[in-house]
């Protein structure tokens, strides 16, 4: 006999859903807006470069919702701006970086831009190298067998990455221990200028996870409740002891690689294609059609969003660059007279 | 006190670093139960068990990338590779991620990891059991580069090492593992500062700068030497980077004559730095040429012959330092 579920309780489920499908919403718009502003900034030559993640804010968002903020360990590539905007990272901190300014609370302005590192908010520290962070996550998934500590390592990297030996050693390494790791793989079909086709035999990231007897599923990027409802159930299974998992976000592509990339391997079919793909506004949508937000409501977002992001902008660009001087500061830890003449400062 | 092998040092620094400090673990290939494969971990798996001295797959990078991620929240781990030849798998995570994490990160994240390896030849390991692979790592900002000449040495270093807040590359001249004993203290906080070199023998004629296996040869060479009344002084470098400078310059003062040896290749060999330093730094202090004894830029055989004419010796050191001292 099949169980009734209480009106009661699908209204409340409904009303939860609705409201967490608002709230990547809101982050979304707040993403895309940087998003166009950090490439604006680069145009008018106000930035030396940019990278950013146009088409992946859904599956970053959603699965990033997933973590305990401040208590799981999350290792983003450097794409993931909406990774660590989920957890709390302020556009404003990214747009120092992006400027290159000394108070950048992330890098003090040496990394590349969005190549964040925030050990107060338990975000990892981004590199260039592809798949690096693979192992760091599983490291830190070790650690925290070690020390006794429930948190659970999520690691976030793209399709280009499944191809290094790093994240397969370190997926069987995670696996073999059993080790609380998730493993998202944000699938845009291309690493640079080379296609799945060409980069992923078989052409699913997902399948790889089965020759390391973890589940591996590939989910819509733009479905926030799938991949919110994945990400908590791998992340609650890690926690519990069950060890890692991999899911795999299909997301389009919607920028060129870089600032530096002229995107000319695709075709404009190709590039309309990734454009169309765009999953914002199929959420906005739904949103429309739930009666989560309406229109007026909505372009008030965008307004708010794009006035947040140039006046933070502004904001960050008054910021001095940082002194010649320090360029060779904390290459090793300082030692006890010069952390007396910093406290003396 | 007691006598012991530099390998037998090394276990005991491990093990009261593991008893002193509950963050300290072991990972690398066998080191669990084999007990490594020079045994420099042997009974370790026992007292501490399988979390804490993790046998892993045969995945140097995973090793190290799973060190520096470690370390990065709060273990000080010890990444074992089996041979210096085995670790260039892992230079990548090494080089730019260990290296680079404090500085790309203004000292938010850091990486209090040490990452050890035997090396070097002469003991019939051909090309890839025999390599020295120290240079590679001398060239990168962010690490500090260890390589200890004896038993005692190896266990305080490498006790600094674990307790370093920065990534440290431990390599252990495999020769000097087993081929002599020494006495090494007992005391479970006795530590051989890191950046810091060691008279090891005073003399007047020339100082011979050297570092592990080397050391062997010079003593060996000093001991000959003074027969036919040349006193060559012995400067153990014991770190590489960072340099210990100020012995290296006030040895070459005394003595006037420098010879540096190692058993890595001549061409971009340590060496090549401390001549350049020298040079740069000491050259009025200097009566003659700087010299080398490295190896002859080239693999390693596996046949005897071949593998002795390409490595120093104890006889093509004291040969250099007559040459040195007649200039």
């Amino acid at each position: 006999m099949l169980q009734q579920v209480p009106k009661a309780e699908l209204d409340e489920r409904a009303r939860e859903e609705r409201s967490f499908l608002r709230r990547v919403y809101e982050l979304a718009v707040r993403a895309r807006r940087l998003d166009e502003r950090l490439w604006t900034l680069y145009r008018q030559g106000a930035t030396g470069f940019v990278l950013t993640g146009r088409g992946h804010e859904i599956a970053q968002i959603a699965s990033a919702f997933a973590l305990r903020p401040g208590y799981d360990y999350a290792w983003p590539y450097y794409r993931d701006i909406c990774v660590s905007l989920t957890l709390g990272v302020t556009p404003f901190e990214m747009l120092l970086g992006a400027f290159g300014r000394a108070d950048d609370p992330h890098s003090s302005g040496r990394q590349l831009p969005l190549h964040l590192a925030d050990p107060l908010r338990r975000i990892g520290s981004v590199s260039s190298v592809i798949g690096a962070q693979v192992a760091h996550a599983v490291g830190a998934a070790y650690a925290a067998r070690v020390r006794g500590e429930g948190w659970v390592s999520v690691c976030w990297f793209g399709d280009g990455a499944s191809s290094e030996g790093i994240t397969h050693e370190a997926m069987n390494l995670a696996a073999l221990h059993r080790l609380a790791v998730v493993f998202i793989c944000e699938n845009n079909g291309w690493a640079i200028g080379v296609p799945l086709s060409e980069q992923v035999a078989g052409g699913s990231v997902a399948a790889r996870a089965a020759a390391y007897a973890m589940p591996g599923r590939r989910l819509d990027g733009g479905d926030a409740l799938g991949i919110f409802r994945a990400t908590s159930e791998a992340v609650e299974a890690a926690r519990a002891g069950a060890g890692p998992s991999l899911l795999e976000l299909m997301v389009p592509r919607m920028v060129p690689h870089s600032s530096q990339d002229d995107d000319a391997y695709r075709t404009a079919e190709q590039k309309q294609q990734a454009l169309a793909a765009d999953p914002v506004p199929p959420l906005r949508a739904r949103l429309l059609e739930l009666g989560a937000i309406d229109a007026e409501e909505d372009a008030r977002l965008w307004d708010e969003a794009a006035r947040e992001m140039s006046a933070a902008a502004e904001r960050a660009r008054a910021y001095p660059l940082p002194p010649a001087e320090r360029a060779r500061l904390h290459l090793y830890a300082l030692s006890d007279g010069q952390r007396a003449e910093r406290a003396e400062r | 006190m007691s006598a012991q092998t530099m390998v037998e040092a090394i276990r005991d620094a491990l093990g009261e670093e593991m008893e002193r400090d509950d963050t300290v673990v072991l990972l690398g290939e066998d080191i669990g139960r084999k007990g490594g494969v020079f045994k420099a971990t042997e009974g370790l798996l026992e007292r501490f068990g399988p979390l804490r001295v993790l046998d892993t797959p045969l995945s140097e990078a995973a090793i190290a990338g799973a060190a520096i991620g470690a370390a990065m929240v709060g273990l000080r781990p010890v990444a074992e590779f089996e041979f210096g030849d085995y670790m260039h798998p892992a230079f990548d995570q090494i080089v730019s991620q260990a290296a680079t994490v404090r500085w790309r990160t203004a000292g938010r994240y850091f990486v209090p990891a040490v990452f050890r390896a035997p090396i070097g030849a002469g003991v019939g390991g051909a090309i890839y059991h025999s390599q020295s692979v120290e240079a590679h790592y001398c060239h990168v900002p962010g690490l500090k580069v260890v390589v200890p000449g004896g038993a005692a040495d190896a266990k305080g270093l490498l006790k600094s090492a674990v307790r370093d807040e920065d990534p440290v590359l431990f390599f252990e001249s495999k020769r000097l593992y087993r081929s002599e004993r020494e006495e090494v203290p007992e005391d479970a906080d006795f530590l051989v500062p890191i950046g810091r070199a060691s008279l090891v023998r005073e003399g007047r004629d020339l100082s011979v700068l050297t570092y592990g296996i080397g050391l062997r040869h010079a003593r060996e060479a000093a001991r000959q030497l003074a027969s036919e009344g040349i006193e060559a002084e012995i400067v153990d470098l014991r770190t590489l980077v960072p340099l210990d400078k100020e012995a290296v310059a006030a040895s070459v003062q005394r003595t006037g004559r420098a010879l540096i040896v190692h058993e890595a290749n001549k061409t971009m060999g340590f060496g090549a730095e401390v001549a350049a330093f020298l040079a740069e730094e000491l050259f009025w202090d200097l009566d003659a040429p700087v010299m080398r004894v490295a190896a002859k830029d080239c693999h390693i055989a596996f046949n005897q012959p071949e593998e002795s004419a390409i490595i120093p010796d104890a006889s093509k050191v004291a040969e250099a330092a007559r040459r040195l001292v007649n200039l």
